[in-house]
C-alpha cells in the first residue's frame, strides 16, 4: 500500500500498477468512474443514437432511412401533437400551483399542531409515498367511474347521483389526474416544513412590536424566506408534471377525445403502437428542449421574486 | 401607553380567542387529513367485502359480511400465472436496481465529496444535469438503444443501469451527506495508514449509513412500483412485477373481479406501507435534506 509513489523501487508491473491506482486523484477518479461509464453508455450513447434517428424514417424493423427535418415538420403540422402539448401543459400549470398552495396552507397549519403532529404529517405524507403505485391508479379509476365511489357513493349519500361520467367527460377527465397530483402534495408540504421551522421566531416579535398583523407577517416575511424553498419545488414538480406518463395511462388511456393525452403518453403511442421511432424520437428531443427552456425561463425569473438574503 | 393597556387585559381574553382558534384548526387539520386517505381506507375496506356488493355498497365504509375469498381469488393471478410468482419478480427487480443504486452511489458519492481530480466540476454539473433527464425523455432513446443490444424481454434495461449511479437523486443525496463528515477524520485515518480506499471503506461508508438507507428505501419503493420500465421491456406474463399484472388485472375490456383486484392492489402497497410505519424518518429525512420528491 504504497502512498508515495515517487520513492517506490516497481519490482514488477503488478506493483506499479497497484501504486497507481492509489495515487489520490486516480484513486477518487476510480471512485468515479461507475458514472462516468454509465453516463456515456446510458444517457451519451441513446441520446446520440436517437438524434440520428429523428432525422430518418425508422420503424425498428428495416433500417433507418434519412428524411432530414421531415420528423419535426409533421410534428409542426400534427394536431395531435398540439393538443398532447395543450393538455400537458393545462396539467403541469392546474397542478403544481395547486399543489404548493395546498402544501404550504396545511404546513403552516401543522407549524401550530403539537399533540398529533406524528399521526397529521403520516396522513399527509402517505398519499405522496403510495401515489406512484399502479394500486392507487386503479382505485383512483374506480372513484371516479360512473359506478364508482363518487356517484354511487358520496353523492348517492346526498342525493345528488346522476351518473355523471367524471372520466368519460372532456372536461372532467383532466381534473381527475390534477387531483390525483395534488393529492400527493405531502412530500412540498414536508419541505415546507422544514423551511418554516428554521425561520427565526424573532422576526415575527419584532415585526409584531412594529404593529404588525398576521397576514403582513405571512406577506412580509415567512413567504419571502420560503422563495427559495417555492422556487426548488416549482422547478421539480414542473418538469415532473410535464412527464405525466403512468397515471392517465392507466385511469384515463389519454381519453376522452385526447384531452388527457399527454406528451409522454402520445410519444409512447407513436414508438410502441404506430412503430414510428424516428418521429418519437425527434419528440423526445423537442421534449428535452422544452423541459430544458422552462428550467431556464424559471431561473431567469429568480432574481426577481427569490429572496437569498438569509434570515438577518 | 397603548402597549401598557393591551399587556394589562389580554391575558385572558387570548388563552380564550386562542383556544377556539386552534380548536378549529386541529378540526380544520384532522378532518382534510381524514379525506386524503379515505380513498387508500376505502380499498382496503372494500378488499374484504364480498366482490358483488363492493359498488353497491360503495358509501358504506365497513363489510356487511367481511369475506377472504378476494385474497385466494386474486391470488390466482392470469393466464396461470399466480400473484406469487408476480410478486417474486417485483421484489428481483426492486432489490437487484436498489443494491446497485446504492453501491455505486455512495462510491461515486465518495469521489465527489472527497476526491480532488481533473474534471470534478464537470462531472458533478453533469451529474446534476441528469436530474432534468428523467425516464420519460430517455423512453425512446433508451429502448432503441436496448433494442440494438438485444436486451428486450430481459430484465437487463430495469437492473444493470442502476449499478452506474446515473440516478442524480441519490448521488447528490449522498455527496451532501458525506460533506457533513468532518474531514478531521479522514486525515486521522491517512496519518493511520489508511489509503483513500480504505478511508472510504473504514469511514465514510459506516459514517453514512442513514443516507444509505434513505437511498435505498426510495430507491426500493420507486422501483417497485415503476410501470413505464416494465411496460416497454418485460414480455412475458411470467417476467411480470406486479405493477404490470395489476394493470392486466383490471382490465375494464374484460368483466372485472373488483374484489380480487383490490385485494391484490391492498397486497401490492404492503411494502410501501411497512417502510412508511417502521422507516418514515428516512423517508422525511431524505425529503427535508435533498428535497426528494416522495
Amino acid at each position: 500500500m504504497q502512498s508515495n509513489p515517487a520513492t517506490t523501487t516497481w519490482k514488477n508491473p503488478l506493483s506499479a500498477i497497484i501504486a497507481f491506482i492509489h495515487r489520490e486523484k486516480i484513486a477518487a477518479f476510480i471512485c468515479c468512474l461507475p458514472f462516468v461509464v454509465g453516463f456515456f453508455t446510458f444517457l451519451i450513447v441513446p441520446m446520440g443514437m436517437s438524434l440520428y434517428y429523428s432525422f430518418t424514417n425508422f420503424n425498428m424493423l428495416s433500417p433507418p432511412t434519412w428524411t432530414g427535418f421531415d420528423n419535426y415538420i409533421r410534428m409542426w403540422n400534427d394536431t395531435r401533437f398540439w393538443s398532447s402539448l395543450r393538455a400537458t401543459f393545462y396539467f403541469a400549470f392546474a397542478s403544481v400551483p395547486l399543489r404548493l398552495i395546498f402544501a404550504l396552507a396545511i404546513a403552516m397549519l401543522l407549524l401550530r399542531a403539537r399533540r398529533l403532529i406524528g399521526i397529521y404529517r403520516a396522513m399527509y405524507y402517505l398519499p405522496s409515498i403510495l401515489g406512484g403505485s399502479l394500486a392507487v391508479a386503479i382505485l383512483w379509476g374506480r372513484l371516479f367511474a360512473i359506478n364508482g365511489v363518487l356517484n354511487e357513493g358520496i353523492l348517492e349519500f346526498f342525493g345528488l347521483n346522476r351518473n355523471f361520467p367524471w372520466l368519460g367527460n372532456v372536461n372532467t377527465a383532466i381534473w381527475t389526474l390534477i387531483l390525483l397530483a395534488v393529492w400527493q402534495f405531502g412530500s412540498s408540504m414536508l419541505i415546507f416544513l422544514a423551511s418554516l421551522k428554521q425561520i427565526p421566531e424573532q422576526l415575527y416579535e419584532a415585526s409584531s412590536i412594529d404593529g404588525a398583523g398576521k397576514i403582513k407577517q405571512f406577506v412580509k416575511i415567512t413567504l419571502p424566506l420560503l422563495t427559495p424553498t417555492i422556487f426548488f419545488n416549482l422547478v421539480m414538480q414542473t418538469i415532473a408534471g410535464f412527464l405525466a406518463f403512468t397515471q392517465a395511462f392507466v385511469i384515463t388511456r389519454g381519453e376522452p377525445m385526447d384531452s388527457t393525452l399527454f406528451y409522454a403518453l402520445y410519444m409512447y403511442r407513436q414508438v410502441f403502437d404506430f412503430g414510428n421511432a424516428g418521429y418519437g424520437s425527434a419528440m423526445a428531443w423537442v421534449m428535452l428542449a422544452i423541459i430544458g427552456s422552462m428550467t431556464g425561463i424559471l431561473f431567469l425569473t429568480r432574481r426577481f421574486w427569490v429572496y437569498d438574503g438569509g434570515y438577518t | 401607553m397603548m402597549s401598557a393597556i393591551s399587556i394589562k387585559d389580554t391575558p385572558k381574553r387570548r388563552i380564550k380567542k386562542g383556544t377556539i382558534k386552534h380548536l378549529i384548526g386541529q378540526i380544520v387539520v384532522l378532518g382534510i387529513g381524514i379525506i386524503m386517505i379515505y380513498p387508500l381506507i376505502w380499498m382496503f375496506m372494500s378488499s374484504f367485502k364480498e366482490t358483488g356488493t363492493i359498488f353497491e355498497t360503495a358509501g358504506e365504509l365497513w363489510p356487511r359480511v367481511w369475506v377472504l375469498e378476494n385474497y385466494f381469488n386474486g391470488w390466482q393471478g392470469v393466464s396461470n400465472v399466480t400473484f406469487g410468482t408476480f410478486f417474486t419478480n417485483s421484489a428481483i427487480l426492486s432489490v437487484g436496481g436498489t443494491i446497485g443504486a446504492v453501491i455505486s452511489s455512495a462510491l461515486v458519492g465518495y469521489a465527489f465529496s472527497r476526491g480532488r481530480f481533473v474534471g470534478r466540476k464537470i462531472l458533478f454539473a453533469l451529474m446534476l444535469s441528469t436530474l432534468m433527464l428523467p425516464a420519460q425523455v430517455l423512453m425512446v432513446p433508451q429502448f432503441l438503444w436496448f433494442n440494438q443490444l438485444g436486451w428486450i424481454g430481459t430484465y437487463m434495461p430495469l437492473i444493470v443501469p442502476a449499478f452506474f449511479a446515473i440516478s442524480g437523486f441519490f448521488v447528490f443525496l449522498i455527496t451532501n451527506f458525506m460533506n457533513g463528515i468532518p474531514r478531521e477524520l479522514d486525515e486521522a485515518a491517512r496519518i493511520d495508514g489508511c489509503s483513500f480506499y480504505g478511508i472510504f471503506m473504514r469511514i465514510i461508508l459506516p459514517l453514512s449509513v442513514p443516507a444509505l438507507i434513505t437511498t435505498s428505501l426510495f430507491s426500493f419503493i420507486w422501483r417497485w412500483d415503476d410501470f413505464m420500465g416494465p411496460l416497454i421491456y418485460v414480455r412475458r406474463v411470467a417476467q411480470f412485477p406486479a405493477s404490470l399484472a395489476l394493470r392486466m388485472f383490471a382490465d375494464p375490456a374484460a368483466a372485472t373481479d373488483w374484489g380480487a383486484v383490490f385485494a391484490m392492489s391492498t397486497l401490492s402497497l404492503v411494502p410501501a406501507v411497512a417502510i412508511f410505519i417502521f422507516l418514515q424518518k428516512y423517508l422525511v429525512e431524505g425529503i427535508s435534506t435533498a428535497g426528494l420528491k416522495g
